[in-house]
């Protein structure tokens, strides 16, 4: 059959693929899909600062004078900026006694005012018992109470001088931090959702097979033109979802963001240049990995066999995500080359290298490169598919299978 | 396109092969199927009939052999002008029906807005104007398989295939079918059929296939079929014995009174000659051309004996 009239019998299928999917309910859920792991993040991030709200902070007993307490308490107030994600240890003074083994032993044990330890001693002799690890956090943090207590009472007093500080949007620093988070975010939202996308093209796979609407199919059109229908269907129904998700992530960027998209630091392309290169490696990610799995899906037939043939696929896939991830940072190195120039890594080692390196050629090499190999996996997937599916096609037989056959 | 003596030939296979992971499920049918003729392909089932139907549409490739489907011998390349009803029926659940018919309409080329007129008016015909938005999977499995049917000839095609069309019908659906196909022979499309109810082929076919343990074992026209077997004479006489019972064949059969038996090589004079003459008193005797059913069961019978290796003497004899 002519091309022209695979295209055509491929669109029918691919219309009626896309139109049953996208105005389905179900399509909602998959919509609001990301809405789930953002909205998780939300509940555990709020209970976790919850958690750290009501936690009180440690507190240590400090044996002293008024006077020595005052210098703890002003050294503490100095290191306080410092301790953001978790508040510095709270002093809390008690008079000291004639006993102090017998004071310090009923501060350690006291249920009505729970301490960490007992500082005593005062500035010059300091001892601190409590139960702590012996270089830990509260035991730093003491001395450096107590070293800068000693310094503030010292007559050798500096006048502290306040540094002068110019703010700059960005730094290479804060540039190549930012683009390595946005190379890694790109690979991981391009892996994920092809993942999730050919996983979904398998099952329809396997529900068509099992509603005998293939067999209507095959004996209308050529069997290239069903295998790219469903697979263009569900790349124009994914594109339809980033189109969605990206559009309300710029608007939630927007309106909550303070200087909007601007505010953003820009991955070396350009963000518009970035957002082509993503939907282009999507479809070339997707594209090889779906034809494998649609390949992989016709030799199943139900959705258990899918699920133990799929496996090994998708850890093959993770390994390839785990190579590609290996050049991030390092764009010029062999594992990120070598990542681009492996067919099915290829997709994820250029997204990070569109967020890290600003040339645009390396991405013309490679999408014709990554076209290539889409060609030649579609042909290789259609022909599998044709086998296992419809039983049809010249039977292949391994080398081992041809030396028992003689 | 080849010609049948005065007609043209919409679909022809020479020596189908096809073998599935070794085994041979069709072994060198041949057939041939007149332009606007009805053909049934009879055969039990797991004879080969459907894989021969997918090999003659395209759907998969005969290991051996070639066929020519309205002149190509690439059928996929005259997929718009031929209907597919497949043995496993299979529409979309969700679909509407209008649209499924449509969509079959559309794979075959049809415009997709014709489509969706044509399936109104196909179910409008038919007084179902009402099975239009619902969904398949709300319509019973006779519902379903009217609406593939009918989404099987929306787009007019020149040639009809139906892989056992009337399994899971009830008697009137059958009838409506049969009075289908009918009316799509008389519109001048071909229809070829599969079945293993021989009624339904006698009641339509103008030519029929007998597909065996996936050999041909006859192909040709329906009363060519039935010719291959003798007339069966059934006599009832007054008089149980005398000399007018050399006249019978050695094969008759004595049942309930009557005598059965296949009308002897010489015709029915010398018969008839015998009885009279020895006053044998004749009281019923008719000579029954034999039905399809006979034929079938006949033709069947000896391609089985051939794959055994005995001829039907030799099986009969043991």
């Amino acid at each position: 059959m002519k091309l022209p009239e695979t295209i055509r019998a491929a669109f029918v299928i691919a219309r009626r693929d896309f139109s049953a999917t996208v105005l389905s309910k179900t399509f909602l859920f998959f919509l609001l899909g990301p809405l789930f792991p953002i909205g998780l993040g939300f509940i555990f991030g709020g209970i976790g600062a919850q958690v750290e709200e009501t936690a009180a902070p440690a507190t240590v007993a400090v044996v002293s004078s008024p006077a020595d307490f005052a210098l703890l308490q002003k050294a503490r107030h100095r290191f306080e900026p410092l301790g953001t994600d978790r508040p510095l240890v709270r002093l809390q003074r008690v008079d000291p006694e004639p006993d102090a083994a017998a004071q310090r032993q009923r501060l350690l044990t006291s249920a009505d005012n729970p301490i960490l330890g007992v500082l005593e001693g005062g500035l010059f002799a300091p001892k601190f018992t409590g139960a702590v690890t012996a270089d830990g956090r509260t035991v730093q943090q003491i001395n450096l109470f107590v070293e800068e207590a000693v310094r503030m009472r010292s007559s050798l007093q500096v006048p502290s001088l306040p540094v002068e500080v110019t703010l700059t949007r960005t730094s290479s620093g804060s540039v190549a931090f930012a683009r390595n988070l946005t190379a890694r975010a790109g690979q991981t939202i391009l892996f994920v959702l092809t993942i999730l996308l050919a996983g979904m093209l398998l099952s329809q796979l396997i529900e068509e097979k099992s509603n005998k609407v293939i067999e209507v199919l095959a004996a209308a059109v050529p069997v290239d033109a069903i295998f790219l229908g469903k697979l263009f269907a569900m790349l124009a129904m994914s594109l339809v979802g980033i189109t969605v998700w990206t559009s309300a992530g710029a608007a939630a960027i927007a309106i909550y963001a303070k200087g909007g998209l601007e505010s953003l630091p820009p991955p070396a392309v350009g963000w518009p240049a970035f957002l082509f290169f993503i939907l282009l490696y999507f479809s070339m990610s997707y594209l090889l990995i779906g034809a494998t799995f649609l390949g992989i899906g016709a030799q199943a037939s139900t959705v258990r066999e899918v699920q133990t043939l799929s496996m090994p696929v998708t850890m093959s896939q993770v390994l390839l995500f785990g190579f590609a991830s290996l050049g991030v940072g390092r764009p010029d190195s062999a594992a990120a080359i070598g990542a681009a120039v492996f067919p099915l890594s290829s997709p994820f080692a250029m997204v990070a290298r569109a967020a890290e390196e600003e040339a645009l050629w390396p991405h013309v090499i490679a999408l014709v490169w990554q076209v290539l190999w889409v060609a030649l996996i579609l042909k290789l997937a259609s022909a599998i598919f044709r086998r296992s599916v419809l039983k049809s096609g010249p039977s292949r037989r391994w080398p081992w299978q041809r030396r028992q056959t003689a | 396109m080849f010609a049948m003596g005065e007609r043209a030939i919409a679909a022809e296979a020479r020596d189908l092969v096809k073998d599935f992971d070794g085994k041979r499920a069709v072994d060198g049918v041949s057939l041939t199927v007149p332009e606007g003729s009805i053909t049934g392909i009879l055969g039990p089932n797991g004879a080969g009939k459907t894989t021969t139907l997918r090999m003659m549409l395209g759907i998969i490739d005969p290991t051996s052999g070639t066929r020519t489907l309205l002149g190509h011998d690439r059928p996929l390349e005259v997929a718009r002008e031929v209907g597919y009803l497949p043995e496993e029926r299979g529409l979309y659940p969700t679909m509407p029906a209008s649209e499924a018919i449509a969509f079959m309409g559309a794979l075959r080329g049809l415009p997709i807005a014709e489509g969706r007129r044509r399936a109104l008016q196909l179910l409008s015909d038919r007084g179902h104007e009402d099975w239009a938005k619902r969904p398949i999977r709300t319509l019973s499995k006779g519902m379903a398989q009217t609406v593939q049917l009918l989404g099987t000839i929306v787009h007019r095609p020149r040639l009809i295939v139906l892989d056992e069309p009337f399994s899971g019908l009830d008697a009137l659906n059958q009838e409506k079918l049969e009075q289908l196909i009918r009316d799509q022979a008389a519109a001048g499309v071909t229809v070829i059929f599969s079945t293993h109810v021989i009624a339904h082929a006698e009641r339509l076919c103008e030519r029929v296939a007998i597909i065996a343990e996936g050999r041909a074992a006859f192909e040709g026209a329906v009363d060519e079929a039935r010719s291959r077997l003798r007339p069966i004479v059934h006599l009832r006489t007054r008089m149980a014995d005398g000399p007018w019972r050399s006249a019978l064949p050695t094969s008759a059969k004595n049942v309930a009174g009557e005598w059965r038996f296949e009308l002897p090589e010489g015709g029915p004079e010398p018969l008839l000659k015998a009885l009279l003459d020895s006053a044998a008193g004749i009281e019923t005797l008719s000579i029954e051309r034999p039905g399809l059913h006979d034929a079938f069961i006949a033709i069947a019978g000896e391609a089985a004996a051939r794959e055994m290796g005995h001829s039907p003497a030799e099986a009969g004899s043991e």
